[in-house]
C-alpha cells in the first residue's frame, strides 16, 4: 500500500501546484536556515578524529603566576613552556608524544621560476604523524633517530609540493628553508581537518601547515616560534634565557592507548609537578589537565556561542514554518473531505486513510528537503562569502545531507499529524451527498 | 441479506433530539431490487447510511448477510463494507485526479487484492458497463451517464452482495437515466441485491418492491414482489422484501 499512497500523494501535490509550492517553500526555508547553522555546529563541534579522539590527550600544567590564575575560569595555561615540553618528551611516559609549535620560514625554491615565499610550518616530533594520521602521498614521517640527531628533514604538504615540484614525488630532494637545506622525507596527501584541533591556540579554523620539521632541529637553529607566546614574568636575556623561562608557547600531545595508561599519565603529571615545586617552580596549587580531543575542543569553546544561538533561532524559524505548513495542509486536507468520505465508504479504514495522508505529508517533506538542501548550499556559500575564516567549515558532508532530508521529512510528517488526524475524523455519510 | 428490527437513530445536539428513524424494521432478501421512497427528510438517506455501515444506529438490531453489526469496531465495519457493499451515489463521486481504471481500483486496493486480480476485476467491471476502451480517461472527459456507469463499475468490481444506490439517476437526463436503470436491472438479474433510494415514482415502479418511509418509519410496503417486465419472470419470485413486525 505504501507505493499506492505515494502515488496518490504525488497526484495530490500536482493537483494544486501553488499550494504545494508554498508548503514546499515553507519547509525548505525552515530546513535551510536550520541546516546552515547546524552544519556550522556539526563541523565545529564534531569529533575531528573519531577513531582515536579518546586516546589523544592534550597536556596542561599550571606554571602560572602565583598571584593570579591564568584565566577567570581557573584553567591552567593552554600551552606549556619549553622546559616542561622537554622534560615530558625526555620522560617519554606516553605511548606516543609530540611537543610542537608553529614556525614561519622563508622557502627558497631551486626552481628559478618559483619565487621565494614565506611558509607556515610546524616544528614537532616524528610521533606527530602516527598520532594525528595525516595521509601521505609520498614517503612518510621521520623517526625517533632523526628527532635525536636533529635531522634536517622535512615533510611537505601536498600544496607545497605542487608549488615547489609540480606535484611530483620529491622524496629525497632538498628544499632550502631559512637558509638551511632540508631533505624531503615525505609529502602529505590532501589533509585539511576542518578544525585544527592539534593547535587551537593559533587559529581554530586555520589551514594545516605547509611543512613539518623536527622540533629538535628548529630549537638547535634557534628559530623563534611564530605562534602565540605568553609570559607571566620576564625571562632572562638571550635564546637560552627564553628556553629556560616560564613563557608558554608550545603544545604538548600524548597518545595513551588505554584508560589505565591515562591514569598512569595523570599520576606522572602530578609527580612531575611535585618535583618541580621542590625546585621552586609551579607556585600555584596543583592544577594539571589531561583532556582528550573532544574534551579539549569543548574546553576551548571551539563552537562560538553565537553559532549555538543561531541554531536556536533557526529552529524557532523552522517551527514558524511548520505552523504555516500545518495551516496549509489543514486547508488542503479539509478541501478533500468529499474524497475522504468516499474512500471511507469504499472500505478505507481510518488507519489506512491516516497512512495515506501522512505519506502525502512525507512527500511534501522530501520535496522540501531537496529544495531545502539547495537553499542550505546557498546559505553556506553566503556564510563562506561573509566570513572568510569559515571557508573550511561551512560545507555539507554526507551526514548533514542525510540529516537535512530526514529533518525535512520528520518536520513535514509532524506538520501533517494534526491535519491528517482531522481528515480522518470526517464522517463519510455527511460528505457523500454534498460532493 | 439485510434485516433491521426496531431500529432507531437519534441525532442529539445540546438543544434538541431529532429522531431520524424510529422503530424501523425491514427485511431485504438476497437478490431483491428494493426501491426506497419518501419525501425529503423522511429518513431515506439515514436508512441507507446505516444499512451501508456509514453511520451507527442508536437502538435496535441490524444484521447484514448474517453478521450482527451492533458493536462492531470502525475497522471491522470498514472491512465488512468493503467486502459486502457497493455504493452508487447521485453525484457519482468519482475522484477527478484518477483515471477510470484507478477510480474503479479504489475499493480493490483496500481489499488488498494482488495486482493481477485487481486488473482482471477492473477490466471485467468496465467491460460490463461498456467503458473498457476508456479506462485511461479521466472523469471530466465523460458524460454524466458514463460517469455513473464508472461508479457502477467501481461498485461492482469488488463483487458485492449488496448494491446501495442513492438517487442514482438524480443528476442524469431521462435518456441517460434509462440506460443506468437498465444496467442496474441487469446487475440485479445476475443476482446482486439492490437497495435504491429514489424520489422518482417511475423508477420506483421499475423496482421489484417499494418501501415508503415517512418521518423515519416505514409507512407502506408491498408484501409480494410485483412482476417487472420479462426479466423478473426469470427470477425466483419467492425472494422478496418485507417489513417485519
Amino acid at each position: 500500500m505504501f507505493n499506492y499512497y505515494l502515488q496518490l500523494g504525488l497526484i495530490s501535490l500536482r493537483r494544486n501546484p501553488v499550494l504545494t509550492a508554498l508548503m514546499v517553500l515553507g519547509i525548505a526555508l525552515g530546513i535551510a536556515a536550520t541546516m546552515t547553522s547546524l552544519t556550522l555546529l556539526h563541523v565545529m563541534g564534531g569529533d575531528p578524529i573519531p577513531w582515536k579522539s579518546d586516546k589523544l590527550h592534550y597536556v596542561q600544567l599550571d606554571n602560572w603566576d602565583p598571584n593570579q590564575p591564568y584565566d577567570q575560569e581557573g584553567n591552567p595555561p593552554d600551552q606549556v613552556s619549553y622546559r616542561d615540553a622537554q622534560a615530558l618528551m625526555e620522560a617519554g611516559k606516553a605511548d606516543k608524544q609530540a611537543a610542537m609549535f608553529k614556525v614561519a620560514y622563508p622557502i627558497q625554491p631551486e626552481n628559478p621560476e618559483v619565487k621565494p615565499f614565506l611558509a607556515l610550518g610546524r616544528a614537532t616530533y616524528g610521533d606527530f604523524f602516527a598520532m594525528f594520521e595525516p595521509p601521505f602521498q609520498y614517503g612518510g614521517g621521520w623517526d625517533h633517530a632523526q628527532d635525536a640527531q636533529h635531522g634536517r628533514v622535512v615533510v611537505l604538504s601536498k600544496e607545497s609540493n605542487e608549488k615547489l615540484f609540480g606535484g611530483q614525488d620529491s622524496v629525497g630532494k632538498k628544499v632550502r628553508m631559512n637558509e638551511i637545506d632540508y631533505t624531503i622525507v615525505g609529502v602529505l596527501d590532501y589533509w585539511k581537518p576542518r578544525i585544527k584541533y592539534y593547535d587551537l591556540t593559533n587559529g581554530t579554523l586555520n589551514d594545516p601547515e605547509e611543512f613539518y620539521v623536527p622540533y629538535t632541529t628548529v630549537i638547535e637553529n634557534k628559530s623563534n616560534a611564530s605562534g602565540n607566546n605568553s609570559c607571566w614574568r620576564n625571562s632572562e636575556p638571550g635564546w637560552e634565557g627564553y628556553l629556560a623561562s616560564e613563557c608558554i608557547w608550545q603544545q604538548f600531545w600524548v597518545q595513551l592507548d588505554s584508560p589505565a595508561r591515562v591514569a598512569e599519565y595523570k599520576s606522572f603529571q602530578e609527580n612531575y609537578v611535585n618535583e618541580q615545586k621542590k625546585l621552586g617552580r609551579f607556585p600555584r596549587p596543583m592544577n594539571n589537565r589531561l583532556y582528550n580531543v573532544t574534551e579539549w575542543l569543548e574546553n576551548q569553546k571551539v563552537v562560538p556561542k553565537d553559532v549555538e544561538v543561531q541554531v536556536g533561532l533557526s529552529f524557532a524559524f523552522l517551527l514558524v514554518c511548520l505552523v504555516n505548513t500545518i495551516g496549509l495542509l489543514l486547508a488542503k486536507f479539509m478541501r478533500k473531505t468529499g474524497e475522504i468520505g468516499l474512500r471511507r465508504a469504499l472500505g478505507a479504514s481510518k488507519p489506512q486513510l491516516f497512512s495515506q495522508y501522512i505519506i502525502e505529508s512525507g512527500v511534501i517533506g522530501v520535496s522540501g528537503g531537496v529544495f531545502g538542501l539547495l537553499l542550505t548550499l546557498v546559505g553556506l556559500w553566503m556564510v563562506r562569502l561573509l566570513y572568510e575564516s569559515y571557508a573550511n567549515v561551512a560545507r555539507l558532508d554526507w551526514a548533514m545531507i542525510a540529516t537535512t532530508i530526514a529533518l525535512a521529512i520528520v518536520a513535514a510528517v509532524l506538520a501533517g499529524l494534526y491535519p491528517t488526524w482531522r481528515a480522518c475524523q470526517v464522517a463519510p455519510a455527511a460528505q457523500l451527498k454534498t460532493q | 441479506m439485510l434485516k433491521m428490527s426496531h431500529l432507531s437513530k437519534v441525532y442529539r445536539t445540546h438543544m434538541v433530539e431529532t429522531h431520524a428513524l424510529r422503530d424501523f424494521s425491514i427485511v431485504v432478501r438476497e437478490g431483491e431490487f428494493v426501491a426506497v421512497t419518501g419525501p425529503s427528510g423522511s429518513g431515506k438517506t439515514t436508512f441507507l447510511n446505516i444499512a451501508g455501515l456509514l453511520e451507527d444506529f442508536s437502538g435496535g438490531e441490524y444484521t447484514l448477510d448474517g453478521v450482527d453489526v451492533h458493536g462492531m469496531s470502525d475497522d471491522q465495519r470498514s472491512r465488512l463494507r468493503n467486502e459486502k457493499i457497493g455504493f452508487i451515489f447521485q453525484s457519482f463521486n468519482l475522484i477527478p485526479d484518477l483515471n477510470l481504471f484507478d477510480n474503479v481500483d479504489v475499493p480493490l486496493r483496500y481489499r488488498r487484492f494482488p495486482a493481477a486480480e485487481r486488473k482482471r476485476r477492473i477490466d471485467e467491471a468496465l467491460t460490463r458497463v461498456g467503458l473498457a476502451s476508456r479506462m485511461k480517461h479521466y472523469p471530466a472527459e465523460l458524460s454524466g451517464g458514463q460517469q455513473q456507469r464508472v461508479a457502477i463499475a467501481r461498485a461492482l468490481a469488488g463483487s458485492p452482495k449488496l448494491l446501495m444506490a442513492d438517487e442514482p439517476t438524480g443528476n442524469l437526463d431521462s435518456l441517460m437515466a434509462r440506460g443506468v436503470m437498465e444496467l442496474l436491472e441487469e446487475i440485479n438479474r445476475q443476482g446482486t441485491t439492490i437497495i435504491m433510494v429514489t424520489h422518482d415514482p417511475e423508477l420506483a415502479a421499475r423496482a421489484q418492491r417499494n418501501v415508503h418511509i415517512i418521518d423515519g418509519q416505514v409507512t407502506d410496503f408491498e408484501e409480494e414482489p410485483r412482476l417487472r417486465g420479462e426479466g423478473l419472470g426469470a427470477r425466483d419470485q419467492g425472494r422478496n422484501a418485507e417489513v417485519v413486525a
